[in-house]
C-alpha cells in the first residue's frame, strides 16, 4: 500500500480507516466482555489458559477483583472512547457528510488526517496501562477520584488512561470543526437546510456537541493528571486517609470531578445516539419506499435533544450528596428530554405506516434499533425519577439499560449504517442471505443476556460487582447469570458472522452499481466507490432527501438531482 | 414479579408504588411501539403491486405525540417529586430521629451511636464495624463519611442509597418498619475490595436495641 493510501488526506479513506479501526477496537472490548461473563457466571472458577495472557491478573487462571476492575474500566473505556464515538462520528460523519451534501472532500482534510491519526495513539496510550505496574486503569469509565486521583488508590495505569482520553479529546475537536465547517460552506447548489438528510443534521449537531462539551472533559483529564502527579488538589479534599497513612491534600472537592464529567458525558451519549438516529432516519424512507414521516420534526427534535442534553448532567448525581433541590430541576430536564425522543420513535412508525417495506439487512437492523432503543429509552424514565433512582442506581438495571442505549441503539444503528453504505464504500454487496442470519442471531442473543439485567437490579444487585455471591441475599442469582454468560459467549460467537461478511464480500460480493437500493439522496448518484473529488460534476439539488413514490413519476424514487418537469417549482 | 426485595422501610412502599407506576406506563408505550412495528411490517411488507402513501406528515398526529407524552411525564414527575420531598427535603427530616454516624473506609463500615450525652465524639459514644442495629418503627438519621474515597450506604429491603464522600458529611433517614436482618452493600466502586464491602443491619424491637447498646459499650 502506497504511503498515500495510509495517510490519505481523502475523507472516505479516513473514514474507511475510522470504520475499521473501531470495529476492532470493539472486538477488543466485547473480549474483555466475556472474561467479565466467565467470572459472573462460575465466580471464582479457573481458566487456566488465561494465566499466560494476564499473569498478574489471573494467576492460575483464576481471576482476582483488581483484575475485574480493570476489565470493567478497560471494556466501557474502549467501548465508548474508541467504539462508538469513532464508530458513529468518526467513521460515518466523515464518510457520508462530504458525499451527502455534495462536496469534493471536507473542508479542512489535513485536520481530518490528523483527528484519524490521534485515535491510535490514544488508544495505544490507555492499552499501554494494562504493561504498567499495577495493571490498568480501574476505577471505571466514570474514573471518579479521589478513587483515581492518587497514586495511593490507583496505579500508573489511570495516568496513561487520562492522558490517553486527553488526546482523544483533541481528535473529536479536530473533528468537530471540520464537520461543522464543511456542512455550512460546503453544501452543493441548492442543498438548502431543510434538503439535507437526516442524517446529516444529526452529525451537525453532534459536531456542536462535540465541540461544546469535550474541552470540558480535557479540563477536567488535565486537573486529575495534576492531581495524581503533580500533588494538586482540585478534587482531593483534606483528611484522608488510605492504608493507614494520611495523604497531603486539602481543599479539593470530589463532586466538582462528577459535575464536570457527566457535563460532558452526558452529551456524549447523544454524540453516541444521534447519528445512529440519523442512519435510521434515511435507511427506513428508503426500505419503505415512502417519505419520512414529519421531516422537520425529526430535524429539529436532534436539535432538541441536543440542546436539552447539556442540562440534564447531573441526573448521575441524584444520590452523590448533591443538594435535593438541584435533583428536582435536573429531574424535570430529564423527563423534558423524552418529549423528543418520542417524536422521533413515533415519526418513524408513521414512516412504516403504509409503506411497501423490503426487509433487507439494513432495514432488519433498523427495524432492530427502534425496537431495542424503545427499551433503552424507557427505562431512562425509571432512572430519570429521583426516588427510583435511588433504589436502582448503580445496579444492575442501570448495566441493563446503559446497553440498550448503546447495543441495541448505537451499534444496531451501526451495523445498520454500515450494511446500507457497505455498497457505496467497497463497490460490493454484503451477503443478505448471512447478514439476516447474523441480525436474527444477534437480536435474540443481545436480549437474553442484556433484559435479565433489569431483574438483577431489581433484586438490588450492584454494578461494578467481582463476585455478588459475597452477599448472601444475592447468591441466588447464580443461575441467571450464568444464562446471561452463555448467551452472551453466543452472541460475541454470532459477531464472526459479520467480520466473515465483511471481509469476504470486500472480494466475493456482487458488485453494487451506482445505486443499490434505489435511492434519492446524492451518494447514490456517482460511481462506488466514489473516484477523488466524489462527483464528475458539481450536483445540483432539486428537491427533498426522502422523495419516494411520488404519485405520477415513473420510479418509486425521485433523486434529490432530479429536475422538476418544466412549468413546475 | 417477585424480583424487589420486600420493603422494610417507611418509604420503601413508596417507591415501590412509583416503580411499578412508571412500569406500567413505560410498558404500555413500549407495547405500543413492538406492536406497531410488528404490524406495519407485516402489513405493508412488500408485494407485487403495491406502493407506498406519498405521504409527508400530519400536523394532528405530531401534535398528540408531542403534547400526550409531555403530559404524561408531567404527571410523571410531579408524584416523583412529592416522594423525593419528603424523604430528602432538609425541612422534613423526622426531629426525633435516633442519630447513626457511618464512616465508609476502604472496606468497612465504622458505625457510631452518640450515647446517653446524645453527643457525637465524646467517650461514651458506642462504636461497632459493619454492624449497624436500629430500633423498629423509629426514624434514623445516618450522617455519612468517608476516610479515603467514595463509598454508597445501599440498603436494597429500605429502598436507601447514599454516597459517602470523602470531606462531605451527607445524611439520610429511613423508618425501619420490619424486624431482620438485611445486608448494607457498597454501591459505589471503591477499590478491589469494594465487592465485599458489607455491613450488616438488625432492626430490633426498641428493648432489645438498648439492650444491645449497653452490652456493646460494656464489650468494647
Ligand atoms: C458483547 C456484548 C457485551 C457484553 C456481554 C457486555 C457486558 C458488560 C458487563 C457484564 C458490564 C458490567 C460490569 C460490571 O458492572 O461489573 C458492562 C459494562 C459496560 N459496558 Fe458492556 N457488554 C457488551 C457490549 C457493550 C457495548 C457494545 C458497549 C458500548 C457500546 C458497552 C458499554 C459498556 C459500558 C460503558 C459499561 C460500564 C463500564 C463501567 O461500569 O465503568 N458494552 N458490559
Ligand atoms: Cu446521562
Ligand atoms: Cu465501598
Amino acid at each position: 500500500m502506497s504511503r498515500n493510501k495510509i495517510f490519505s488526506t481523502d475523507h472516505k479513506t479516513i473514514g474507511i480507516q475510522f470504520l475499521v479501526s473501531s470495529l476492532i477496537f470493539m472486538g477488543l472490548g466485547g473480549l474483555l466482555a466475556m472474561l467479565m461473563r466467565w467470572q459472573l457466571g462460575w465466580p471464582g472458577s479457573a481458566l487456566p489458559w488465561m494465566e499466560r495472557m494476564a499473569p498478574q491478573g489471573m494467576p492460575g487462571g483464576i481471576m482476582l477483583p483488581e483484575y475485574y476492575n480493570m476489565l470493567f474500566t478497560m471494556h466501557g473505556s474502549i467501548m465508548i472512547f474508541f467504539g462508538v464515538i469513532p464508530l458513529l462520528v468518526g467513521a460515518f460523519g466523515n464518510y457520508l457528510i462530504p458525499l451527502k451534501i455534495g462536496a469534493p472532500d471536507m473542508a479542512f482534510p489535513r485536520l481530518n488526517m490528523l483527528s484519524f491519526w490521534l485515535l491510535p495513539v490514544s488508544a495505544a496510550t490507555v492499552l499501554t496501562g494494562f504493561l504498567a505496574e499495577g495493571g490498568a486503569a480501574a476505577a471505571g469509565w466514570t474514573a471518579y477520584p479521589p478513587l483515581s486521583g492518587t497514586q495511593a488508590t490507583m496505579g500508573a495505569g489511570q495516568t496513561f488512561w487520562a492522558a490517553g482520553v486527553i488526546v482523544l479529546g483533541f481528535s473529536s475537536i479536530l473533528g468537530a470543526i471540520n464537520y461543522i465547517a464543511t456542512i455550512v460552506n460546503h453544501r452543493a447548489p441548492g442543498m438548502t437546510f431543510h434538503r439535507m438528510p437526516i442524517s446529516i443534521w444529526a452529525l451537525f449537531t453532534t459536531a456542536i456537541l462535540t465541540l461544546l462539551a469535550t474541552p470540558v472533559l480535557a479540563a477536567a483529564m488535565i486537573l486529575l493528571l495534576l492531581d495524581r502527579a503533580v500533588g494538586t488538589s482540585f478534587f482531593l479534599p483534606a483528611g484522608m486517609i488510605v492504608d493507614g497513612s494520611a495523604l497531603a491534600h486539602a481543599g479539593g472537592q470530589p463532586l466538582l470531578w462528577q459535575h464536570l464529567f457527566w457535563f460532558y458525558s452526558h452529551p456524549a451519549v447523544y454524540i453516541m445516539i444521534l447519528p445512529a438516529m440519523g442512519f435510521v432516519s434515511d435507511i427506513l424512507p428508503t426500505f419503505a419506499r415512502k417519505p419520512l414521516f414529519g421531516y422537520k420534526a425529526i430535524a429539529y427534535a436532534a436539535v432538541a435533544i441536543g440542546a436539552v442534553g447539556f442540562l440534564v448532567w447531573a441526573h448521575h448525581m441524584f444520590q452523590s450528596g448533591m443538594n435535593p433541590a438541584l435533583g428536582t430541576s435536573f429531574m424535570i430536564a430529564t423527563m423534558v428530554v423524552a418529549v423528543p425522543t418520542g417524536v422521533k420513535v413515533f415519526s418513524w412508525l408513521g414512516t412504516l405506516w403504509r409503506g411497501d417495506i423490503r426487509l433487507a439487512t439494513p432495514m432488519l437492523h433498523a427495524l432492530g434499533f427502534i425496537s431495542m432503543f424503545v427499551i433503552g429509552g424507557l427505562t431512562g424514565i425509571f432512572l430519570g425519577s429521583t426516588p427510583v433512582n435511588m433504589y436502582l442506581h448503580d445496579t444492575y438495571f442501570v448495566v441493563g439499560h446503559l446497553h440498550y442505549v448503546l447495543f441495541g441503539g448505537s451499534l444496531f444503528g451501526a451495523f445498520a449504517g454500515i450494511t446500507f453504505w457497505y455498497p457505496k464504500m467497497f463497490g460490493r454487496q454484503m451477503n443478505d442471505r448471512l447478514g439476516r442470519i447474523h441480525f436474527w442471531l444477534t437480536f435474540v442473543f443481545f436480549n437474553s443476556v442484556m433484559f435479565p439485567m433489569f431483574a438483577l437490579g431489581m433484586s438490588g444487585m450492584p454494578r461494578r460487582i467481582y463476585d455478588y455471591t459475597q452477599y448472601p441475599a444475592l447468591a441466588h442469582l447464580t443461575d441467571i447469570n450464568r444464562l446471561m454468560s452463555i448467551a452472551a459467549f453466543c452472541l460475541a460467537a454470532s459477531q464472526i458472522l459479520f467480520a466473515f461478511n465483511f471481509l469476504w464480500s470486500l472480494a466475493k460480493g456482487k458488485p453494487a452499481g451506482q445505486n443499490p437500493w434505489q435511492a434519492t439522496t446524492l451518494e447514490w448518484t456517482t460511481s462506488s466507490p466514489p473516484p477523488h473529488g466524489n462527483f464528475a460534476q458539481t450536483p445540483v439539488v432539486h428537491r427533498g432527501p426522502y422523495e419516494y413514490s411520488v404519485p405520477g413519476a415513473a420510479r418509486d424514487w425521485t433523486p434529490q438531482t432530479e429536475e422538476p418537469p418544466r412549468g413546475q417549482g | 414479579m417477585g424480583f424487589f426485595p420486600e420493603s422494610a422501610s417507611s418509604f420503601g412502599g413508596e417507591i415501590d408504588r412509583l416503580f411499578w407506576a412508571i412500569f406500567w406506563i413505560t410498558g404500555f408505550f413500549f407495547l405500543l411501539v413492538q406492536a406497531g412495528l410488528l404490524f406495519f411490517v407485516l402489513k405493508y411488507r412488500s408485494r407485487a403491486g403495491r406502493k407506498a402513501s406519498y405521504v409527508h406528515g400530519h400536523t394532528g398526529l405530531e401534535v398528540i405525540w408531542t403534547v400526550v407524552p409531555a403530559l404524561i411525564l408531567l404527571v410523571l414527575t410531579i408524584a416523583s417529586q412529592k416522594v423525593w420531598s419528603e424523604i430528602r427535603s432538609p425541612r422534613r427530616m423526622p426531629k426525633d430521629a435516633l442519630h447513626v454516624e457511618v464512616l465508609a473506609e476502604q472496606f468497612a463500615w465504622n458505625i457510631r451511636y452518640p450515647g446517653p450525652d446524645q453527643r457525637m465524639e465524646t467517650p461514651d459514644d458506642i462504636t461497632t464495624i459493619n454492624e449497624l442495629h436500629l430500633p423498629v418503627n423509629r426514624p434514623a438519621l445516618v450522617s455519612l463519611k468517608s476516610k479515603d474515597v467514595i463509598h454508597s450506604f445501599f440498603v436494597a429491603d429500605f429502598r436507601v442509597k447514599q454516597d459517602a464522600v470523602p470531606g462531605l458529611t451527607t445524611q439520610v433517614w429511613f423508618t425501619p418498619t420490619k424486624l431482620g436482618q438485611y445486608e448494607i452493600r457498597c454501591a459505589e466502586l471503591c477499590g478491589l475490595g469494594h465487592y465485599r464491602m458489607r455491613g450488616q443491619v438488625t432492626v430490633q424491637p426498641r428493648r432489645d436495641f438498648e439492650a444491645w447498646l449497653v452490652e456493646t459499650k460494656a464489650n468494647e
